[in-house]
């Protein structure tokens, strides 16, 4: 009953809020939005025109089909005349249609040629796809981090309300300054993903093995949100886009930041782990980049997702661990993590090989970030 | 050699009896109604993987399926609706109509005709059985791009792909016979020029088919290739590029779109007629309108890819050229409007549909230009927004044609009126909830939800909630129309030979008695 | 109009047959491909697909020529049958098509690209040291892991035959002999073919003959050509995509060439047997059709295969 007086009201709104609202060319929920750049604001008018256009050419067309069908119904004694033919008449709408279009075309081949412009940027980002992440390489500095959904598998599947911003929320977004060219570098590592901004109007495809450009100049400090919009498997609709544009001043700040993590990680990885702190950044990494296949309790979802509680290769065979990390499972949807730090990447395993009672059932080797130095030593060769 | 017997006293035998009357038959009629009801079956499994998906999105948050198996609902759902429910009844029919509207005595390669129909159940047994095996049926969406369906595919996509070839196959078959007869069984004095506009339609249809099919063919190889014989084509690291497969795919996908709705134009244009009382405004101006549609399709598959990072050249070279098909489509939908005009106008179930396919279609055809607006499209592509326009194109255009056709040919079929009360129940009821179902994706869309999302936003929930209901109603209506056809298959209202007040002037068709004989034309009539 | 009525066989098996062929063929080729490389014996249900479909052809065909010797065939009919042949080998050309498109686009975009010519030749990045070649010798992946050549040794095309051994590297050059052999072919058969029209059975037989042999000489030319690039040149379907297009042109055309051969034999052994007369003879006439669009389709693969 509520879900009915929901939609009933739902439907009222609709019909008389935001139908209106929509075509009156402003800004609704339920529109393009306008966005923040000059760009996009371009690309609102020009959609806005064509739909004014259909509008009208609608308006016309049915207006004529309905006022027929109305006037020349045979119940109120209408004869059929006796023509099926008017060349002028035929030429006169395949004209009025012509023009119509190269109306329409102009404007939007003036505002093409401006959203594909290919120059250089103030900042040069390499944007990669990955099942299911992005990743963020500055090129000008030396900063780069993957970006990863945040929103809680329980508010997933419904075992927690779900938040504001509910699968548009990440834990790393792109950071940006306002009022410099960006110059996006799009490509995807596995399969090809899209990487959109819709305040931006920029939608490009990141196609494993070449470089699609696209750039942008946001006015506006402010926090934009998008998505992944090409099929890219299971995860398709868990990869959301962020962007953070801020201050001159901001971003300047933030970059000695991440230099300086940076390097701090660079440390870390020489360091000597007890198991006590690989397990425990271990579970922190499993739950943001394994638990949407392998699930919290290591279960699995059998067949597609194998259990990893008492998988043979977790309990006793951890080389093989390690390669599947780094490289991924050619053909299944297990990606290689090897973008992600050797800190990482030896305490997920670690932390794999501790928990669900691992550890009882197996040999329980602890991995180091040194052994996944080693590897990548031994297959650089 | 039985056969050889049997044709000594050919005309006077009805059908075979039982089961092996379907199996082995030759006749157009059966084969017609054997792909209807295959076309129908397939509706509704179709039709359920479609409200899997509405169940699923009826609220934000993982509910009824997973991810994994809501890719398949929405991959397979694009694939059995489109090759197996449009596509199948368009040929049905073909098979049924055509020999009567040009007043051949059947197809001109019954046998092969025969078996263009058995390749899809077997191709769709296939196709359906890979969603029970352990890896899961395709899931990279119907337009299967490479390489989510070829290196990161489950292994079943194997039998996707030969499953598909044999619907090539099926489909070059079906459009060789049907080009076959148009140019070959004309009764005497028919000349292209005096052919019904559904047989026009047909025969330009049936040529796309030819020329796309093998393209298709062509693409799914190159896959099974890449996947089981380390070729590159779709691989960079060897010299290849994903984006070919793009390229290929919308070759033959784009012309397949208009596979989809030249049937249907000719459908509605014979309803209109008929029931405007009027012969149809601009006959030749319809069939170059189609012929235009039909050459314009080879050449403005990329718009499909706009966001691919073509070169600025191509970008707007298919969006000029998309732009140009609005032209003659414009004026196939004026020349429907003028034949109503001044006509004489009744609104029995068949020409409710056709208007309605008029108006939604054109909506669909315009949400269609703005697709082919290279920029906008940057903010439209891979939304809701396609999903509504092509949902309008396709539901209340290309399987309104068909529902169209079906009441309009229905007591020809069967010899007894269909019950016109509850056939306009049906358009009613269907009429609201296809514009509840899709309408509101394009607001969804606009306001930037994704397709192919199992999951989505929150504040995309209200209008997904209403999508839903929409479609579920708009399922559950459907069952009507079998209840409708079934009760006209076993009885009701005798028909006439003309069934429609004035049709025996239209077409061939309406001068056979109702039901139409199961030997069509043993001779070929005289046309003036 | 023709006095006799248009035939319409009652019912037919044959169709049915065909349909359930076409569903083993299915399990049978996905299972093979899926258990490649694994101890299966589901290449079997592919070899029994394929017996069926010889078999209900064999029977199809019979039927066909037996209602054709009873007269049953009207005019109109052997019309349909024209009309068949000829939209059938249309829809062959569009198969073709798809294979030299690939070859166009990776030629004149994807490569370049890559190798960072052109408009996206930004996607270079990617691949430093990839040079765009055509042949690709050493493919993108090579070129990054700086894999020493793996490519073609001694690619197939004229120019470089001509620049490395001269004249007599041409004239040993296989694709020109297939040339030769598949352009007098084509001549051979439409000498049968006016051999069949005049009445000529003398002429048939030996000019016919004379395809055949033609036919079976491309065959094993090309068998020889694969040979030598598998096993001396490092060509093979994996080094990327100049072994890609390369043997899937070339291998679906020698495919066509086999069909097309097996098809001409049948019509010879027919032939031999006088099942045509110099004004019924359609059977002959689609496999010659037939015989002479492979030889078109190799003559397009000669200029963008070998020569270009
Ligand atoms: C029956 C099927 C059908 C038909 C007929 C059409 C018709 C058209 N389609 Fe559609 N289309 C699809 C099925 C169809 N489409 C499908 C299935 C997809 C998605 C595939 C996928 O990705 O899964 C798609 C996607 C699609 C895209 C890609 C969108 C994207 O992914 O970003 C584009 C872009 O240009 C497009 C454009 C058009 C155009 C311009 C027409 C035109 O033919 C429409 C012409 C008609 C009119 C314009 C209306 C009538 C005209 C007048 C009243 C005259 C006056 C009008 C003017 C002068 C403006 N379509
Ligand atoms: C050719 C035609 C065609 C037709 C007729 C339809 C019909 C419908 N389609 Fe679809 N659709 C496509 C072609 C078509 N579709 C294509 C090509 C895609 C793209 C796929 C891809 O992205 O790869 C798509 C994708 C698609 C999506 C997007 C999925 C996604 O992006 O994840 C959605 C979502 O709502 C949808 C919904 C529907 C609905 C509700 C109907 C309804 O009209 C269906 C009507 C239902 C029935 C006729 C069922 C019969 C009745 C019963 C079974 C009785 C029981 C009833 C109940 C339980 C209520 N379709
Ligand atoms: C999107 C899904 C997905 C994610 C995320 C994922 N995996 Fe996997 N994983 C798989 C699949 C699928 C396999 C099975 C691969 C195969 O052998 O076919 C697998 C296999 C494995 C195996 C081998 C298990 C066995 O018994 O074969 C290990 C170990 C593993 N994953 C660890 C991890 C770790 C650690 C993470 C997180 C850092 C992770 N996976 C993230 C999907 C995933
Ligand atoms: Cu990544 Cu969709
Ligand atoms: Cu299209």
């Amino acid at each position: 009953m509520a879900y009915l007086r929901k939609f009933s009201f739902k439907f009222f709104q609709i019909i008389f809020l935001t139908l209106p609202a929509t075509l009156l060319g402003e800004e609704s929920d339920y529109n393009m939005p306008f966005g923040v750049t000059e760009v996009s604001g371009e690309i609102f008018d020009l959609h806005m025109l064509i739909f004014w256009v259909c509008v009208w050419i609608g308006v016309v067309v049915f207006g004529i089909m309905f006022w027929s069908l109305w006037k020349y119904r045979k119940s109120k004694g209408a004869v059929a005349a006796d023509f099926d033919d008017h060349f002028w008449l035929e030429i006169g709408w395949t004209v009025a249609a012509t023009l119509i279009l190269v109306v329409i075309a102009i404007p939007s081949t003036t505002v093409m040629v401006k959203a594909y412009d290919d120059a250089e940027g103030d900042i040069n980002i390499m944007v990669t796809g990955h099942q299911w992440k992005w990743h963020y390489k500055y090129l000008e500095d030396d900063i780069s981090f993957f970006s990863n959904l945040s929103t809680d598998q329980e508010q997933i599947y419904g075992q927690m309300p779900k938040g504001e911003f509910y699968l548009k929320e990440v834990d790393e977004p792109l950071v940006i300054p306002i009022n410099k060219r960006i110059r996006f570098l799009i490509t995807g590592n596995d399969v090809i993903h899209s990487w959109w901004v819709p305040d931006f109007a920029v939608k490009q495809d990141a196609i494993p093995g070449f470089i699609n450009t696209a750039w942008t100049n946001v006015p506006e400090p402010g926090i934009y949100r998008g998505n992944c919009t090409e099929l890219c498997g299971i995860r398709h609709a868990f990869m959301p886009v962020v962007v953070r544009a801020v201050e001159q001043e901001e971003y300047d700040a933030w970059v000695v930041e991440r230099v300086m993590l940076a390097e701090q990680e660079k440390l870390l990885t020489s360091k000597e782990w007890t198991t006590e702190e690989l397990f425990e950044r271990g579970e922190t990494f499993y739950q943001t980049n394994c638990v949407a296949c392998h699930q919290v309790n290591g279960q699995g979802i059998p067949p597609v997702f194998p259990a990893l509680a008492g998988s043979q290769i977790v309990l006793n065979d951890a080389p093989r661990q390690i390669e599947i990390l780094m490289e991924g499972v050619q053909g299944a949807a297990m990606a290689s993590y090897a973008g992600y730090s050797e800190v990482d990447i030896a305490a997920v395993i670690t932390y794999t090989r501790q928990a669900w009672s691992n550890d009882e059932n197996g040999d329980g080797v602890i991995v180091t970030p040194q052994d996944i130095v080693a590897y990548k030593n031994k297959t650089e060769l | 050699m039985s056969t050889v017997v049997e044709t000594h006293d050919h005309g006077h035998h009805g059908p075979a009896k039982g089961l092996t009357r379907w199996l082995f038959t030759t006749n157009h009629k059966d084969i017609g109604t054997l792909y209807l009801w295959f076309s129908c079956l397939m509706l509704f499994i179709g039709g359920s993987m479609a409200m899997v998906i509405r169940a699923e999105l009826f609220q934000p948050g993982l509910q009824i399926v997973e991810p994994e198996f809501f890719n398949q609902m929405t991959t397979n759902h694009g694939l059995i609706m489109v090759f197996g429910v449009i596509m199948p009844a368009f040929v049905g029919l073909a098979n049924w109509m055509l020999p009567m509207q040009i007043g051949a005595p059947d197809m001109a390669l019954p046998r092969l005709n025969n078996l263009s129909f058995w390749l899809l159940p077997m191709a769709f047994g296939i196709l359906i059985s890979t969603l029970f095996m352990p890896e899961g049926g395709p899931n990279f969406g119907w337009t299967f791009y490479a390489p989510l369906s070829t290196t990161y595919a489950p292994s079943t996509v194997n039998f996707f792909i030969f499953s598909v070839h044999i619907m090539g196959i099926s489909s070059i078959l079906g459009s060789i016979n049907i080009i076959t007869t148009i140019f070959n069984m004309r009764a005497p004095g028919m000349t292209l020029m005096k052919m019904p506009l559904f047989v026009w339609s047909w025969l330009i249809t049936a040529y796309l088919l030819i020329a796309v099919m093998p393209v298709l063919a062509g693409v799914v190889t190159m896959m099974l290739m890449d996947i089981n014989f380390g070729t590159s084509f779709f691989n960079a690291g060897g010299g290849g590029d994903p984006v070919l497969f793009q390229h290929v795919f919308w070759f033959f996908g784009h012309p397949e779109v208009y596979i989809m709705i030249l049937p249907a134009f000719g459908i509605a244009s014979h309803i209109i007629e008929t029931f405007s009382r009027k012969p149809i405004f601009g006959y030749t101006s319809m069939v170059y309108a189609m012929s235009s549609i039909a050459i314009l399709s080879f050449v403005v598959w990329a718009h499909h890819m706009f966001t691919v990072g073509m070169p600025l050249a191509g970008e707007l070279f298919f969006m000029y050229s998309t732009m140009l098909i609005a032209i003659p489509t414009g004026v196939k939908v004026f020349n429907w409007i003028a034949t109503m005009y001044r006509g004489s106008i009744t609104f029995e179930t068949p020409m409710l549909f056709a208007i309605a396919f008029v108006a939604l279609f054109t909506i669909g055809g315009f949400s269609g230009l703005m697709l082919a607006i290279v920029p906008a499209d940057f903010q439209y592509h891979d939304t809701y927004f396609v999903v509504a326009h092509f949902h309008y194109v396709l539901v209340p255009g290309a399987l309104f044609g068909i529902i169209a056709g079906v009441y309009y040919w229905l007591p020809k079929w069967t010899g007894n009126m269909y019950d016109e009360t509850l056939g306009q129940l049906h358009f009613w009821l269907t009429f609201f909830s296809v514009n509840i179902t899709f309408f509101p994706m394009h607001f969804v869309g606009l306001a930037g939800m994704p397709r192919r999302y199992p999951d989505y936003a929150l504040q995309f929930a209200d209008f997904n909630m209403i999508i839903s209901v929409g479609a579920f109603l708009f399922g559950i209506t459907q069952l009507l129309l079998v209840f409708i056809v079934i009760k006209s298959i076993r009885a009701g209202k005798k028909a006439k030979p003309e069934v429609w007040e004035g049709a025996g002037e239209l077409g061939l068709e309406w001068t056979l008695e109702s039901p139409a004989p199961y030997h069509t034309f043993t001779v070929q009539p005289q046309v003036k | 109009m023709s006095e006799q009525a248009y035939y319409v066989p009652e019912s037919s098996k044959l169709p049915f047959a065909m349909a359930l062929t076409l569903l083993v063929f299915i399990i049978g080729a996905a299972n093979t491909v899926i258990d490649m490389g694994t101890e299966s014996n589901s290449y079997l249900v592919l070899l029994l697909s394929f017996a069926m479909m010889w078999t209900t052809m064999f029977f199809w065909f019979s039927t066909v020529i037996k209602e054709n010797h009873a007269g049953l065939n009207n005019p109109m009919l052997k019309n349909s049958y024209i009309y068949g042949m000829a939209w059938f080998i249309f829809s062959e050309v569009m198969f073709f098509f798809a294979f030299f498109f690939a070859l166009a686009y990776v030629r004149n975009f994807a490569v370049p690209w890559l190798g960072g010519e052109g408009e996206k030749g930004i996607a270079n990045m990617l691949w430093p040291g990839f040079e765009a070649t055509w042949p690709v010798m050493i493919t993108p992946d090579q070129a990054i892991q700086g894999t020493e050549f793996l490519g073609p040794g001694e690619e197939m095309s004229l120019g470089t035959t001509y620049a490395n051994k001269g004249l007599a590297g041409v004239l040993g050059w296989l694709p020109l002999w297939n040339t030769i052999f598949l352009l007098t072919s084509s001549v051979t058969v439409h000498i049968a073919h006016l051999g069949l029209k005049n009445g000529n059975r003398r002429q048939f037989n030996i000019y016919l003959g004379l395809t055949l042999v033609l036919g079976y000489l491309f065959v094993g030319f090309q068998a020889l050509e694969y040979y030598e690039a598998y096993a001396h040149m490092g060509l093979t379907l994996g080094t990327g995509i100049y072994g890609t297009t390369f043997f899937m042109l070339t291998g679906f055309h020698g495919f066509h060439v086999c069909l097309g051969a097996i098809i001409l034999t049948i019509m010879w052994i027919r032939g031999l047997k006088g099942h045509f007369t110099a004004d019924d003879h359609f059977g002959f006439e689609a496999g010659s059709w037939y015989w002479h669009f492979v030889d078109v389709v190799w003559v397009c693969l000669v200029a963008f295969v070998y020569v270009m």
